[in-house]
């Protein structure tokens, strides 16, 4: 459309200005053809992986018949479905609490929920690591149990984020609507369940799937506290990036941006419906 | 906002398990650390914690303050980098038609949900020795030669490739690569919220396009400058995986120090101490934007 729209280009039509489109695609094309080199020769028949040698899916069958890989993935998957779940919790109850009421050294609350969110991650990952190591957490349990201590650092740094989203949303809520449902004769717990609760939602959706990536994505954090038996995926990767470029990384990381997509594809659809809904 | 002491009961159901969480799980590691940091190593695994500064002290010596003063100068190189590359970005989408400015601002962002080793892997793959751009450059060195011999000229020498990666350059490309979103995005925050008047005002009476930027735009939007500067530079200085799969063996940078400490070096209590020495930097530049913050609104 815009190639056919020969009018002239007002001053701030920068997206319209050559140099700018120059600089906008270069940028782009740094920001991606990394990525889709690495997605595209996950399907190259060749072990060398620099020519193209033909189609195949069979480093996508490796993947799947790497044990250690598999259950790598299926461990990730765990930890951030639990840190999630508890992480919308605490997040929301923490949110509503900074949101609600005043008390003493609040100030000093606040800043301290925030301080998951800024302290480097190294530092985090050495507290976790001397934490667990002084408390001699057992690490040899069953499955999912062995998980407890690399789910428990996610917690930590997940929920602040939700209790940040939450609160964005609380800032929107219309304080009469808890008052008339006290009026009418609601309990404390019925006014937060029927009143507070639903105007939270699409801040909890945005909070939980904010919290799942970030649970799927770390590395440092997990790199401290887990143990040899207790490896996720990304730390399994990270072990196969040391040893070598293969075929097989670039498949699992094929499906790890793959499954990134779809819950990106899921967030925003979600958004769009409770907006909807709203 | 309610008082909490009309509200004991619920301020407790609400307060006690986010709090007891934050205390038992944050505030009490941390606080382990931080003990460590004015202890020594007695036998293998045991620390005692005798109050010495010696620690802090080990940590002035010269190859850690050079350490200290390499990751300071790679994290504000690449938070230059990404301030020139994504400052006419961030223009760009603000002054972009209203229907592009979504799929714009998600273009920037989709990478930055990826994960982040699989975002350095990648990188790692195109940069080798035969990777794509040694070989690209490779083909393109080849034709030079070629149209040299056919006007009848020596041949340029063989084609050797670029060390692109295990350097500093590999480091700060990577840095670049991984945090070029986290200054877009507060970037274009800024310029979104400008008076558009003003430029329009500006390129009217007679200023051009760089002038206009550098002495209306950039003024105008220091504030979302500042903050786009800070929240690139905190991570870029404690960045690990970039520096641990990109750089050298003279590209460390200080978490990978403190990494060291923890697992080969088993110093724990200097580790500790690096460790908190970084976090009193982050905590120092994240002060400094909030008082800035607070004092433009109070200002307003």
């Amino acid at each position: 459309m815009s190639l056919l729209n020969r009018s002239p280009i007002a001053p701030l039509e920068y997206t319209r200005r050559l140099w700018m489109r120059a600089w906008i695609g270069a940028t782009l094309f740094f920001l991606y053809a990394p990525l889709l080199v690495l997605i595209v020769f996950s399907f190259n028949d060749s072990k060398r992986n620099i020519v193209w040698r033909g189609f195949t899916f069979k480093y996508y069958g490796k993947v799947f018949e790497n044990d250690t890989l598999v259950a790598a993935l299926g461990n990730s998957l765990t930890i951030a479905f639990l840190a999630t779940l508890v992480s919308i919790v605490l997040g929301t109850l923490a949110a509503v609490m900074l949101w609600r009421f005043r008390f003493p050294a609040k100030a000093g609350i606040e800043g301290a929920l925030s301080l998951p969110i800024v302290v480097p991650e190294i530092c985090m990952g050495v507290a976790m690591l001397v934490f667990f190591a002084r408390l001699d957490w057992p690490s040899d349990l069953v499955w999912p149990l062995n998980l407890s201590a690399i789910t428990i650092a996610h917690i930590t740094f997940c929920f602040p984020f939700v209790t940040m989203v939450v609160r964005a949303r609380l800032a929107s809520f219309n304080k009469e609507q808890e008052e008339a449902a006290r009026d009418l004769g609601a309990s404390e717990w019925q006014t937060f369940r029927d009143v507070l609760l639903p105007h939270m939602k699409p801040g909890i959706i945005a909070g939980a799937l904010l919290a799942f990536t970030l649970s799927l994505d770390d590395f440092v954090i997990t790199f401290f506290t887990s143990g040899p038996n207790t490896i996720t995926f990304p730390v399994k990767v990270y072990s196969m990036v040391r040893f070598s470029v293969t075929p097989e990384v670039n498949a699992a990381s094929a499906l790890l941006i793959l499954l990134t997509i779809i819950l990106t594809t899921v967030a925003l659809k979600l958004q769009d419906f409770t907006k909807a809904t709203a | 906002m309610q008082d909490w002491k009309g509200h004991k009961t619920a301020f407790a159901a609400i307060a006690a398990a986010p709090m007891a969480w934050l205390i038992g799980f944050f505030i009490i590691p941390l606080a382990m650390v931080w003990l460590y940091s004015f202890g020594r190593n007695i036998g293998l695994t045991e620390i005692d914690i005798s109050g010495t500064f010696a620690n802090y002290a080990r940590a002035l010596e010269p190859l850690y303050l050079e350490i200290f003063g390499k990751s300071v100068a790679v994290a504000a190189l690449t938070t230059l980098i990404c301030l020139i590359i994504g400052f006419p970005i961030a223009l760009a989408i603000t002054f972009a038609p209203e229907k592009w400015r979504p799929w714009m601002l998600l273009a920037i962002m989709l990478p930055f949900w990826t994960n982040l080793l699989i975002r350095t892997y990648a990188l790692i793959t195109v940069l080798r020795t035969n990777g794509y751009v040694n070989m690209s450059l490779g083909w393109f060195w080849e034709q030079a030669s070629g149209l040299k011999v056919l006007v009848g000229l020596a041949p340029l020498p063989t084609w050797e490739p670029l060390p692109l990666l295990y350097n500093n350059f590999a480091v700060v490309l990577g840095l670049v690569y991984v945090h070029l979103p986290f200054m877009v995005l507060p970037l274009y925050a800024a310029l979104d919220r400008l008076d558009k008047s003003l430029i329009e005002a500006s390129l009217d009476l007679g200023a051009g396009h760089f002038r206009t930027i550098t002495q209306i735009v950039a003024p105008l939007a220091g504030a979302g400058i500042i903050s786009g500067v800070i929240i690139t530079f905190v991570p870029a200085l404690g960045a690990y995986l970039t520096p641990d799969l990109m750089g050298g063996p003279d590209s460390q940078m200080i978490a990978n120090v403190i990494e060291r400490q923890f697992k080969r070096a088993n110093d724990w209590p200097f580790g500790a101490a690096l460790s908190f020495l970084l976090m009193y930097a982050t905590f120092m530049l994240i002060a400094l934007q909030a008082l800035r913050t607070r004092k433009a609104e109070a200002r307003r």
